[in-house]
């Protein structure tokens, strides 16, 4: 049998790989990808440590969670295209309304 | 059936509600009927009212009806209850029978205006805070119509807005009532602190059973009474009234001449066993009365302005009113309120009338030998002309007489002397009036000539249910001379207050002396103005500095204004330049700068790059996931 922590491991590993995809990349396709797997990465330790505590609670949570990334990946990615509509691009530097 | 009285103050003010919401939209005819209908219904049941209470055994006067605790804190405390016994129920019955006329003839009068509903409205809310101010039962809730009449008063002054001079005139008329107002509010304040409740009977029983001081009374009282010169035009708060001759004819006659301003001998009389116990305050209320009687009168002699000579008129007889309740005879002073309602509401109502028939022409110089033109103002006119100015047989004579005479008899000869010497001052002006506008040459443009006409119906009807009131009013209340018991409306009011009483003969020779008095005065006009009428402008020629002082109203507007209100609009205008532009302007200007000034600086870290955002996001979550851990 497998132990916990490599279960763990590989989570934090994805987690960090996701983070590090978001700060370093700049169109905002690849940083939602990016958000998705550090919320994959979440799910896998939900569902280990729901395993090991022999509990149902964590994996609910997990399929909250996968409702909620497919709702918002919806309204991202229109998002996204109707920025792509005004702007002709996804950089992020591109987009800076907000700037005081 | 007697319980229903505390409905007539409400069904005016209800109807004042409706115009007040759906007027613009209500077609005119409704609008009129729905108005004078009100007030109608409120003299209706003013009678039923009257008649429950002369079948009430007068123990148990007066009636009273608690609506409910209107105001309960600590000490204080008000009900919203309403009372009816014989003094108001004089008042509410004058109030509702000469606003009923007024509504009907100013449907005629107000025909063309285009604020027709909103004038009923005021008209309505004006007869609702009358009523209310001689019902209320307190102190607190009289004072609230009190203040109700001074706003419908200032709003109907000022009803032709557009024109400057309204406006002004009611801006002056509200903040001259302001200063007697605050007298008053005082008052009541005392009369909480001294007495502890502001029920007229538990005032009465405070009064009479030594619960308070001579010199508390006194100050109590002398305050109220600033009250009263403030709304019943007295010196030294009399000069809103010609000023406000500016609102509609009406109004005058209804607000500024029969209603309003007795509001305060209503208030004296109400609390006469307070003026009763302070010999001090009562002797100021006479004097105020009798000072203001002549005064006022003198100012009459000499103005052109038809609304103008009446409206000081109207201070002169208010202040006859006073010297009643100084003297002690209130009921004389509610018997010269009563008869003044109607005769003068027939004069300004009159006057309405002949200003309606001239295109709206107030200057008695431009008129002259209307007589064979207005067949049916002329007589009425002259009707309320008699009466006021005292010819015997008619109201004005028997109320005035009953006045002096208790003047008379309590040894006030001073002031008896000041009503005498007012007494030909009215006539003579009164019936200068007559002449000047009704007789002798015609001096009308011709334009304004070819126009004149008789006014409608609807406007020449309260006319002359108004003059047969001027006439007969005073049969109720005959000199005690021709026997007490004829005296119906002294023994109807059982006012407090004693009535020094004098032989016959004596009175006999006052009464001669006020016929003599009435008719010298009218003589004296008769000679001035028909028979020699070059003499008014020889005198004035002759004595020009008296007449420039008569004529400019003895520069009392112009004392008050340099006095006080020209010294308040200086300090006014420096605590505005040093003040609110400095200090108050600074603040707010300071806190707006001084935020804009942190959110420039701020704004610096909105970079508007999702990067920044997400690091600083990180850096949070790593600090508290830090805080949790450690």
């Amino acid at each position: 049998m497998i132990p916990i922590s490599y279960f763990l491991i590989l989570s934090a590993v994805l987690f960090a790989l996701g983070m590090v995809a978001f700060f370093v990349k700049k169109d905002l396709i690849t940083m939602f990808m990016a958000i998705e797997i550090m919320l994959n990465a979440a799910n896998l330790a939900f569902i280990t440590l729901a395993k090991s505590a022999s509990s149902l609670n964590g994996q609910v949570i997990v399929f909250f969670v996968i409702t909620v990334a497919a709702a918002e990946a919806s309204v991202g990615l229109a998002i996204i295209l109707l920025i792509f509509k005004q702007k002709k691009s996804v950089k992020t530097e591109d987009i800076s309304l907000m700037k005081g | 059936m007697s319980d229903i009285f505390w409905l007539i103050p409400f069904v005016p003010a209800l109807s004042a509600l409706i115009l007040a919401v759906f007027g613009t939209k209500l077609p005119k005819k409704y609008i009129s009927y729905q108005a004078c209908g009100a007030v109608l219904i409120s003299f209706g049941i003013s009678i039923i009212s009257f008649i429950g209470l002369l079948q009430t055994p007068q123990q148990n006067y007066p009636l009273v009806k608690n609506l409910f605790t209107w105001i309960h804190a600590g000490l204080f405390k008000a009900n919203l209850s309403l009372q009816f016994d014989p003094l108001s129920a004089v008042m509410a019955l004058v109030v509702s029978l000469v606003g009923f006329l007024i509504h009907v003839y100013s449907v005629g009068y107000m025909a063309e205006d285009k604020g027709y509903s909103r004038y009923f409205t005021y008209l309505n809310l004006f007869t609702f805070s009358m009523l209310l101010l001689v019902m209320a039962s307190n102190i607190v809730l009289m004072f609230v119509g009190w203040e109700g009449v001074g706003l419908c008063s200032y709003l109907l002054i000022g009803f032709w807005f557009e024109k400057h001079s309204a406006a002004t005139a009611g801006k002056k008329a509200f903040l001259v009532n302001r200063i007697g107002d605050a007298a008053f509010l005082l008052g009541i304040l005392f009369i909480f602190i001294h007495i502890g409740s502001g029920e007229f009977t538990a005032i009465h029983q405070a009064v009479g059973g030594g619960a308070v001081t001579q010199g508390v009374a006194t100050l109590i009282a002398i305050l109220l009474f600033i009250g009263a010169t403030g709304k019943s035009a007295q010196i030294p708060l009399y000069v809103w009234l010609p000023d406000a001759m500016e609102g509609p004819t009406p109004v005058s006659a209804l607000i500024h001449a029969a209603t309003m301003v007795t509001a305060g001998v209503y208030m004296v009389s109400r609390l006469n066993s307070l003026y009763a116990f302070s010999a001090a305050a009562a002797e100021i209320v006479a004097l105020v009365g009798a000072l203001t009687a002549v005064y006022a009168a003198t100012m009459a002699l000499v103005q052109n302005d038809i609304k103008r000579v009446l409206a000081y008129s109207t201070i002169s007889q208010i202040g006859y009113m006073f010297i009643g309740c100084g003297v002690g005879a209130y009921t004389a002073g509610m018997f010269h309120l009563y008869t003044h309602a109607f005769f003068k509401s027939l004069l300004f109502l009159a006057a309405g009338s002949v200003m309606h028939a001239l295109s709206g022409e107030l200057d008695m110089k431009k008129m002259g030998g209307l007589k064979k033109y207005l067949p049916l103002t002329y007589p009425t006119f002259l009707v309320g002309a008699i009466a006021i100015a005292g010819v015997p047989f008619f109201s004005g004579f028997f109320s005035k007489d009953a006045i002096l005479t208790s003047a008379f008899a309590k040894g006030e000869y001073f002031i008896w002397a000041l009503g005498i010497a007012g007494a030909v001052l009215t006539a003579f002006y009164i019936f200068r009036l007559i002449f000047l506008t009704f007789h002798g040459k015609e001096r009308m443009k011709p334009q304004v000539k070819e126009h004149i006409h008789e006014s409608p119906p609807v406007m020449t009807i309260p006319l002359i249910i108004l003059a047969f009131f001027s006439f007969g009013a005073g049969y109720i209340g005959l000199p005690a001379v021709l026997g007490q018991k004829l005296n119906v409306f002294n023994q109807f009011l059982k006012l407090g207050g004693h009535e020094a009483h004098i032989s016959m003969g004596i009175e006999w020779l006052l009464i001669l002396i006020s016929i003599a008095v009435a008719f010298t005065g009218i003589f004296l006009a008769y000679m001035f103005y028909i028979l020699k009428p070059y003499v008014p402008s020889m005198m004035a020629s002759k004595y020009p500095r008296l007449y420039k002082v008569l004529y400019n109203k003895y520069y009392v507007d112009e004392f008050y204004n340099a006095a006080f209100v020209n010294s308040t609009i200086k300090g006014s205008e420096l605590i505005y330049n040093h003040f609110d532009l400095k200090v108050i302007d600074g603040a707010v200007n300071g806190t707006a700068s001084s935020t804009n000034f942190s959110g420039k600086i701020l704004s610096y870290f909105q970079s508007g790059l999702i990067k920044d955002y997400a690091l600083v996001f990180l850096l949070g979550v790593v600090i508290f996931i830090g805080y949790l851990l450690f």
